[in-house]
Parts: structure tokens; sequence; C-alpha cells
């Protein structure tokens, strides 16, 4: 402390880490409450996958959404390198 | 009626002892009628945080096992007439504590006319952990601003939004706190530290107290006279703050906000 204080300055780290904590938590808590298997289930699907596809680890998402009275299993694999859709080709005519 | 307050946070050195110590002397204090329990079992250290260490003849287990009576075990506190501490176990055994037994303490705490009853919860989710919540009406969750300390946090919440008897039988569940404890207000100024608000919105939850970081603290625990009773300190009366937010009354946050040195008090380290 003292003099050199003034001039010394850690960088400020405190947004990144509310940031990451924001993300993490989220995700946390969405698997909350759902059955044990789900993140098996996600490893389980990325293997296969990947046996095809080279996909990323984060590329997998596996939710558990409750509407009343049923439940729906979503999966969305991100494919790497999917080009942006072509423009749909003019109607023949 | 009794109310039941476990003082819980996952993560391990957060200050839940301290907080424990700290909040049942503030309402003892105020005329409460109270009771801490430390739910520790093998790692007794409430005892020593009250400053009772010398005077524990039975603990929480012998009482559960009937070795002695709730009357015996209970170690009433030299400073204040209406508290009452009930310490942990030193055996092994983590076993030793039983639902049905923690049920039948916490019965008979409110046959005496307890009116608060503070269960110290170990860190981790263990056993322990999981029967200091169970019977909870309110939990004070301690919170460190920092990454690991919030993320477990948010896990313990989880529990007491499921593995309770409120959450059980469906009746409104347990009413849930922040505590902010180690708090730097110099250090949120600069970005180094997470602010009371940035754990408020991670969390979602309403904060029933900040503590600043103070080197009190460790002094009250070298002396067994818990931190609130040092009434100079800033953490005495932040813990004070806390009691009165617990019984109702509400209060602005107090050392939130950086004191502005002098320049010459900031030029020598003052």
């Amino acid at each position: 402390m003292g003099l050199l204080a003034l001039f010394r300055r850690s960088p400020p780290t405190a947004s990144v880490a509310k940031e990451r904590l924001r993300i993490i938590v989220a995700q946390e808590r969405s698997a909350r409450g759902g059955p044990d298997y789900l993140p098996l289930l996600r490893r389980e699907l990325l293997e296969v996958i990947k046996k095809y596809v080279n996909v990323d680890p984060e590329a997998v998402q596996v939710n558990l959404e409750r509407e009343d009275g049923h439940e729906v299993l979503e999966l969305s694999v991100a494919l790497p390198g999917a080009k942006p859709p072509a423009t749909p080709a003019a109607p023949a005519t | 009626m009794t109310e039941i307050i476990v003082v819980t946070s996952g993560k391990g050195g957060v200050g839940k002892t301290t907080t424990s110590a700290s909040l049942s002397v503030g309402l003892a204090r105020r005329g409460k009628k109270v009771a801490v329990i430390d739910f520790d079992i093998g790692l007794r250290n409430l005892d020593l945080i009250m400053g009772c260490e010398r005077r524990v003849v039975y603990d929480f287990v012998n009482v559960i096992q009937g070795d002695c009576t709730l009357r015996q075990a209970l170690i009433k506190d030299k400073r204040i007439e209406t508290l009452f501490v009930l310490a942990a176990s030193q055996t092994r055994d983590k076993d030793a504590l039983s639902p049905e037994g923690v049920r039948r303490v916490l019965d008979e705490l409110a046959a005496d006319g307890f009116d608060y009853v503070i269960c110290d919860s170990p860190a981790g989710i263990e056993k322990g952990a999981h029967l200091a919540m169970y019977f909870a009406d309110r939990a004070v969750v301690v919170v460190n601003p920092e990454v690991s300390s919030v993320r477990d946090s948010d896990r313990i919440l989880g529990l007491l939004a499921s593995k309770t008897q409120r959450a059980e039988q469906g009746n409104g569940g347990v009413k849930e706190h922040l505590l902010l404890t180690r708090y730097s207000p110099r250090r949120v100024a600069t970005g180094e530290m997470m602010s009371v608000n940035d754990v408020k919105e991670i969390l979602g939850l309403d904060v029933i107290g900040v503590v600043p970081e103070s080197t009190d603290v460790l002094s009250a625990s070298n002396a067994g006279v818990p931190v609130i009773l040092n009434e100079a300190s800033d953490a005495s009366r932040a813990y004070d703050d806390a009691v009165a937010r617990l019984l109702g009354e509400s209060l602005p946050l107090r050392f939130i906000d950086e004191q502005k040195k002098g320049f010459f008090a900031r030029l020598f380290g003052g």
C-alpha cells in the first residue's frame, strides 16, 4: 500500500465473473429438477454424432421442457461449417 | 411459535459459523429465546466461536441417542440470559444424526418456548447439511462475492427448493435470504469484486445483510466473543442490521460504499 498503490490497478475482472456466473447458473438451473439421465444422454448422443460429423462438444444441446400435461425433449445439434442457406432458386415459370 | 432458521452456503469457509453466532446473539439480546445448534458432526466449531468450548459436557448426538436430556446438553450463554448453544459431537459416525432424532430435538425446543432455533449447517451437500436445512422455515445463505461461492449457493438454493420439509409439503417453501460476507467496497469500486447487486441479480434473492471484510472477525473468533458484540466494529453493525431485518424491520444497506480516504491517507497507506 502507500505510494505505489496510487498507480497500480489490477484489471477489473468482476464483470467477467458476473457474466460467467450468469451463464453457468442459468444452465445448472435448467438442468435442475430434470431427470438425471440428461447429461449422460447428451454425452452418448455426442459420441454417436461424432462418428459421422466432427461437431464441437458444445454443439449438442438437450433440453427438457415442461408444458402443461406433457414434456418435450428437445435436441439441438449445430453442425460445423454449415453454409448460410442458399437463396432459393427462382421458381420455374 | 418457534422459527427455525438454517445458516447455510454449500462452500466452506465463507462465514456460516461466524454468522450463526452473531445472528443468534443479536436475536437473543433483543429478548428472543434462542438456541443455536452445530450440525457439523465430527467437526465441532461453533462452541469455539461462541466461547463455550470448555463447558461442553453433552452434545447434539448424545441428546438424540438418549444419553442425556436436552436440558442437560444446552449450554447457557454467560453473556445473554436467553441464549443457548447445542454443540456438535466429535464422533466420526456421521449417521449418528437421524431425521427423527433432529425432529424430536426441534419439537422439544418448540415446546420449551424457544422463539428461534438457528441451525449452523456444515459445508457441502451431505447428510449434515441436508438435515440442517430439512426442518427450516427460513434460510440465510451466506455467500462471498466470488465465483465458486456464488455457484455453490445456487446449488444450495436448488436443494432448499426441493429437499426440505416445507418444499415437500408444498406450503410456500423455505423463505430464503442472502447474506454477503467478506465484502470489500473498495475492490467493488475498482471493478475487482462483484457488487451486492451483481450477486443479487445472479441468484435472484433479497439481501438480508452485507458484512464488510474486517480484521475484527478473526479477533472475535480468537477471543471466543461473537463479532456482533464488538460494538466498535462495522461487522458488528452489519450483523445487527441483518438481525433487525430478520425481525421485519426495513433498513438501508450500510458499508457497501467505499469510504473515501484523504490524499495523505492514501499516500501513506493509512
